[in-house]
């Protein structure tokens, strides 16, 4: 019995990786493709003295390209990212979270809601009960998450209510320790979101943040207060957390972590299984749109084995965006592909080691 | 193959309860690197929630008694010194507890023992210290919420539902300064310094065997982010840190802020010609305890002489050796962190670039002032002769023997004197005496040659906890 399933796993493994390089060959055709593609991808390749189209044949062949650039995304002009086929369409600006700096920017169309409806097909009927409204708690500004959850409470058939926390300013409150006015921030948001929660008795999915959802349950009784499902993002978020969540802050609640940001997509996490109760948080990526790698981070090009810390090298393969090999500022483990996600995954996401002291993060 | 023992484990302690996070950090030795123990932390949202149960956690303690307190204080003092007590999931022994504690903070065991001994008076001792803070209060009016005492109707009100206390690494002897909330009818919430959760930890274990009530211990070892979510859980709490962290918390009045301590020793006028009588209290006072404390003295001020002080002093201080962490005639503490030592030590020759201070112990050394030994670094006690009475180095304070020998005059000694937690005075002359008390830089003062480590438990400083934790009301009943 045992080996049937290796074997399944093994020939689904191999599928996904057959349909990821199907993908990347269709991605890079479209990035440079003068007729579609992107200013900035058309501007790259005439630096190249070889075609895309021609040497990329699949994932590893990626490393040709070398690996895309933070600063790439710092400033504009941003219309060199969007591809000549959506150049009518209408277009969205995201921004990355600005804790180091001038923040990345991604343009988006469809991206977003593709990525949300993708990831609730995860979500649990049950505990996430389409019909039922959300509560977005959290940073919206010129983050994707503002529409992002509304687009996934509206597919869902609910609707959205918001309450904005500026994460830029806590960012700002920390760093100067200015912790009277960070409390008196923190309770304004949260009385926002107590105000809307009993209010409205029709909500029972919440989104929030970890540091979010601690200050939320130190003031209501979530389980009481109707709420079934939490999916809670943050790179702050460790098996600690998740256990203290599930064991404390709200017990009986589906507690779903999440990690996504705005190069990403969403990516999900390995079911809980109650039974077992190992709270370590392994994440998925989006694949095929969407790829983690984990490569030791002095020398970018090697692959750590599974269960090795490594960092994280992200790879995006969208028609709205393409970005190869981009090295996150997070490190974890490499794990193991599942049946539900034949991929690798990576476990323990944190901060990569030797940026901790520099960066501010998980500040809401 | 023998299998290694497993690592000790140091859980948290929520409100007495144990509790195994899955985020730990590893203590390591300093000397080999190799790991000492793993230890729990809590997050911040931990802390803050569990604050919650303040108000019942508090009433579970006061229904003891203080007698009774002072009592289990006493029983706690000797589970302390000699208990086998709970480690984890095993058991630590007194030996094991200063082993522990030199692997990870560079304290020598001889060191250790001392301070050991200290926080064994304090909880033996607890009356004395009790009836210092409290002016001779008789503690029943804590148990009844009012009372009488010199014919005068007395009641005081808590100020908070809690003490919390951010904790440094340097050395157990401050520890001292909150054991006596317990007595207090104060529950305690603590974060210890991350290398050093040896201590409070052991004294926590040994309240408990003593028949503490579990509620009235919180122990949160955490990052810096904890920390401050224990400032910002309890009402009132203290903090140690360097000169950075006393600025940011000083104006907040529920924040006691221990930072360095500048303690000096003043020779008076009339005993400037007799200064050897007194260098013994001086190198004392400077090499007590490894120089890690505040109340280590970090500056000699002599009306005159100052060149041959110091250089009897330098003479006396360069003598004494590193040696390895167990042996028992270690004086110096070695650094956790062998940067730090090669920091500070560039900083001080730095310094010295400025005109009118020279090290003189440097001119006595044939090595450096950082070395190596026994997979340890240390700082070698340091001198320096500081011409300039406002020379930077005279106002500077590190975690090892280091002391500036400043010459000025009567008058302009106490003009510069800058901020002084400790001043041993030594003269007989009554109006430097009389100058000396008015001067509002010093925070405690010792008339006569006593090192200025020794402290009297029924003289506080640096804030009353008693003040700090109780407001009087005034009270009448008919």
């Amino acid at each position: 019995m045992v080996e049937i399933l290796e074997n399944t796993l093994t020939n689904e493994i191999r599928k996904a990786r057959q349909l990821l390089d199907v993908h990347v060959r269709e991605i890079v055709a479209w990035h440079f493709d003068p007729a579609t593609g992107c200013p900035f991808w058309l501007n790259f390749a005439t630096g190249l003295d070889f075609d895309p189209r021609k040497e990329i044949g699949g994932y590893d062949d990626l490393k040709i390209l070398g690996h895309f650039e933070d600063s790439w995304l710092r400033g504009g002009p941003v219309r060199r990212w969007v591809p000549k086929a959506f150049a009518h369409r209408p277009i969205s600006i995201f921004e990355t979270g600005g804790s180091t700096g001038v923040p990345k920017s991604r343009i988006n169309i469809e991206d977003f809601r593709t990525d949300y409806e993708l990831f609730g097909e995860t979500l649990d009927d049950a505990t996430f009960p389409k019909g039922s409204d959300w509560l977005m708690l959290g940073p919206t500004g010129p983050r994707r998450l503002r529409l992002a959850i509304e687009h996934l409470a509206q597919v869902r058939g609910g609707i959205a209510f918001h309450v904005d926390l500026d994460p830029r300013w806590v960012g700002k409150l920390v760093k100067a320790q200015r912790w009277e006015e960070m409390e008196a921030y923190k309770t304004h948001v949260i009385n926002q979101a107590l105000t809307i929660l009993r209010a409205h008795d029709t909500i029972h999915c919440l989104f929030t943040t970890p540091k979010l959802l601690e200050s939320l349950c130190e003031k209501i009784d979530l389980v009481r207060a109707g709420i079934r499902g939490i999916f809670c993002g943050g790179t702050e978020m460790n098996a600690q957390f998740h256990r203290f969540a599930r064991e404390e802050l709200v017990p009986g609640v589906d507690f779903v972590p999440v990690y996504g940001n705005t190069l990403m997509g969403l990516a999900a996490p390995r079911p809980f299984d109650p039974a077992v109760r190992d709270y370590t948080i392994t994440y998925y990526a989006p694949a095929p749109r969407a790829i983690f790698e984990l490569v030791d981070p002095g020398d970018l090009d090697r692959s750590v084995d599974y269960g090795e810390t490594g960092r994280v090298v992200l790879t995006t393969l969208t028609r709205e965006f393409f970005m190869p090999r981009f090295p996150e500022r997070d490190e974890g483990e490499r794990t193991e592909p599942i049946a539900r996600f034949p991929w690798d995954g990576v476990s323990n996401l944190r901060m990569l080691s030797s940026l901790e002291a520099s960066v501010a993060v998980g500040v809401y | 193959m023998v299998a290694l023992p497993p690592l000790p484990h140091l859980p948290l302690l929520r409100a007495g309860r144990p509790y195994r996070s899955l985020d730990v950090a590893i203590l390591r030795d300093i000397r080999t690197g190799e790991p000492v123990a793993e230890v729990s932390q809590a997050s911040a949202g931990m802390i803050s929630r569990d604050a919650r149960q303040g108000p019942e956690n508090r009433r579970i303690l006061a229904r003891k008694s203080s007698a009774e307190l002072v009592d289990i204080c006493h029983k706690a003092a000797e589970f302390f010194l000699e208990g086998e007590l709970p480690l984890g999931d095993g058991v630590q022994t007194r030996d094991d507890y200063l082993r522990q504690l030199a692997a990870t903070t560079g304290m020598p065991v001889a060191l250790g023992r001392s301070n050991m001994d200290k926080i064994y008076k304090v909880l033996a001792q607890i009356e004395a210290v009790l009836d210092g803070l409290t002016r001779g209060l008789d503690l029943s009016i804590l148990d009844q919420g009012w009372g009488e005492q010199d014919s005068r109707r007395l009641s005081f009100l808590a100020q908070t539902e809690a003490l919390g206390a951010v904790l440094p690494n340097n050395s157990p002897g401050v520890h001292t300064l909150w054991l006596p909330a317990i007595p207090l009818k104060m529950p305690l919430v603590l974060r210890p310094g991350s290398a050093e959760p040896w201590t409070p930890y052991r004294i926590a274990q040994a309240l408990l065997a003593a028949g503490c009530p579990p509620k009235a211990l919180s122990l949160y070892p955490s990052s810096h982010v904890g920390g401050t979510q224990v400032l910002l859980s309890t009402g009132r709490s203290m903090i140690f840190g360097d000169q950075s962290t006393i600025e940011r918390w000083s104006r907040d009045i529920q924040i006691q802020a221990h930072g360095p301590g500048w303690s000096k020793i003043l020779v008076g006028p009339d005993q400037a010609d007799r200064w050897q009588d007194h260098l013994e209290l001086m190198a004392d006072s400077v090499l007590a305890n490894g120089g890690r404390s505040c109340i280590n003295t970090s500056s000699i001020r002599v009306p005159a002489h100052g060149r041959e002080v110091a250089e009897a002093l330098a003479r006396r201080l360069v003598a004494v050796e590193a040696r390895g962490l167990e042996d028992p005639r270690a004086e110096l503490a070695a650094f956790a962190d062998a940067r730090v030592a090669h920091l500070l030590s560039e900083k001080i020759d730095q310094d010295l670039q400025q005109a009118g201070a020279e090290d003189l112990t440097a001119q006595l050394r044939s090595g450096n002032r950082v070395v190596e030994v026994g997979g340890c670094t240390f700082v070698l006690p340091t001198v320096i002769f500081c011409q300039d009475p406002e020379h930077k180095l005279t106002q500077a304070e590190y975690g090892f023997p280091f002391v500036t020998v400043v010459e000025a005059s009567g008058e302009s000694m106490l003009g510069t004197l800058g901020p002084t937690l400790v001043a041993s005075v030594v003269t007989e002359d009554e109006s430097f005496r009389r100058r000396v008390l008015e001067c509002e830089a010093i925070d405690r003062l010792n008339f006569g040659p006593i090192p200025t480590y020794r402290l009297s438990w029924d003289q506080p400083h640096e804030g009353n906890l008693f003040e700090h934790l109780y407001r009087q009301r005034a009270f009448q009943a008919a």
